[in-house]
């Protein structure tokens, strides 16, 4: 039997029928209709909001905002998105990118949730239909979303090229499921010695974390070999890897020191 | 459950027809609409055999609600072949027996044609890319590459 789906005009009427319980917002469906497919009785039936503001993605100056229904592939059709693209198309396979919205990620559990990966490194904000928060603390309490209502945009400052990296391990090439996904933006100084470091990690837990650690231990250092070497061995603090039909949490916590290090010095 | 109007065009005909709120496009297609040429493999997203191509872009249409195309185009397998005669994908995928028990070859179609309309001239890269989220079970995907790229071949040649 399927579920009834309601549509609202605006975010906020979507919101207020949301926390009425039961249902789930619909953004591109790969997640949630996939659950109604498998049988989850917890969804008891979709809305969704036809606003318009919420596929647009606007630029200006450096900002970028995008909005909660914009999908993987417009991201990586838009030329002044340019240098995120890499993680944007690191999210599944060609149709999966037309449907999976940037709203969607930000919800998605791990192994998903590799666009988000990318907007903690870039210490967006998410924008929600009563509320706007650091995307830090949306994700910490990402589960419990009573007050603030749905996601309707995120926004950023679009990184300098070669301050934004971006990597997806998989085992199944191009389009499989990840084994760890790590994004940073790394900024340094004149002499090439960083300034400021920030690091969002993917299934180092239930959802994308920051390698605060990490981050602290690049402040000051160059990108070479010994420079980095502090924040490889702190890579992994604080972390709790998932284990799935991919990886276990064993192997995912041995290899991403590896593939750490190959990212700062690529 | 109360059924609701959905107008949409499919494959060049205009079409309206009440369908239960929350069916999947899926269903709507081949329970109401009579057109059985989406596969469902897996119902998760992973397969791809239900692909088909909405407004332009490959889609599930296991994942997508049939009431959420209203408006839209739809394109599946079924409509394109034109006269009797195949798309040069299906001509090349049958030429270049790229298809054994042929269960992925609807949603490799339309993963193809979609990949054609946008780069009528692709890499090898481009087409293991473009049907990376579609899994074939008998041939090996080898076959399907090659026919992928003779069928971009054959439509540059009729178009020069
Ligand atoms: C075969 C397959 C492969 C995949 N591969 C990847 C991958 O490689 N990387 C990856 O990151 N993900 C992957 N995914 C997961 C998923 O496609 C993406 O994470 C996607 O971005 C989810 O977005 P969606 O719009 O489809 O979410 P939906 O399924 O529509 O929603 C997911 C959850 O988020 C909630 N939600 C959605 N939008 C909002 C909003 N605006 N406000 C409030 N709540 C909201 C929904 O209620 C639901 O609970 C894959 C999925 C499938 C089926
Ligand atoms: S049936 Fe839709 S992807 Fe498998
Ligand atoms: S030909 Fe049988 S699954 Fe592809």
């Amino acid at each position: 039997m399927s579920l009834a789906l309601s549509t609202f005009a605006s975010a906020k009427e979507a919101s207020v029928a949301l926390n009425e319980g039961g249902a789930h917002y619909l953004g591109g469906g790969t997640l949630v209709v996939r659950a109604v497919n498998e049988g989850d009785i917890a969804i008891t039936g979709y809305v969704r909001t036809t606003d318009p503001a919420l596929t647009k993605i606007d630029v200006s100056g450096q900002r970028a905002r995008i909005g909660a229904s914009a999908t993987m592939a417009s991201i990586a059709r838009c030329l002044e998105l340019e240098t995120i693209w890499r993680a944007a198309k690191a999210v599944g396979g060609p149709a999966i990118r037309n449907m999976a919205t940037v709203g969607g990620n930000l919800f998605a559990p791990a192994p998903y949730g590799d666009f988000t990966v990318a907007l903690l490194a870039l210490g967006a904000t998410v924008h929600c239909a009563d509320a706007d928060l650091s995307i830090d603390d949306f994700l910490a309490d990402r589960d419990n979303s009573s007050g603030r209502g749905i996601v309707t945009a995120v926004s950023f400052d679009i990184p300098a090229a070669d301050s934004f990296r971006f990597l997806k391990v998989s085992r199944v090439k191009p389009k499989g499921v990840s084994v760890l996904s790590i994004a940073t933006i790394i900024d340094t100084d004149a002499q090439g010695v960083v300034a400021n470091a920030r690091i969002g990690l993917g299934c180092m837990a239930d959802r994308p974390i920051r390698a605060r650690a990490a981050e602290a231990a690049l402040k000051g250092q160059p990108l070479t070999k010994d420079g980095i070497a502090q924040a490889v061995a702190v890579i992994g603090e604080g972390t709790d890897p998932i284990t799935d039909p991919i990886a276990s949490g064993w192997y995912r916590g041995e290899v991403l020191p590896v593939h750490f290090s190959r990212l700062l010095l690529s | 459950m109360a059924r609701i109007p959905v107008q949409f065009r499919l494959n060049g005909d205009d079409r309206a027809e009440f369908i239960e709120s929350g069916t999947t496009l899926f269903h709507a297609l081949r329970d109401t609409m009579g057109d059985m040429s989406p596969k469902g493999g897996c119902h998760q997203g992973s397969c791809g055999a239900c692909s088909v191509i909405i407004d332009g872009e490959l889609r599930l249409s296991c994942l997508t609600l049939a009431e959420t195309c209203e408006g839209a185009e739809i394109e599946t397998t079924a409509g394109l072949g034109q006269d009797g005669v195949l798309h040069p994908v299906q001509r090349a995928i049958l030429d270049g027996f790229a298809t054994q028990c042929g269960f992925c070859t609807p949603g490799m179609v339309m993963a193809a044609k979609a990949l054609l309309d946008r780069t009528p001239n692709p890499s090898r890269e481009d087409v293991v890319e473009a049907i990376s989220g579609n899994i074939c079970r008998c041939t090996g995907y080898e076959p399907i590459i090659a026919a992928v790229l003779a069928a971009a071949r054959s439509n540059s040649q009729n178009a020069g």
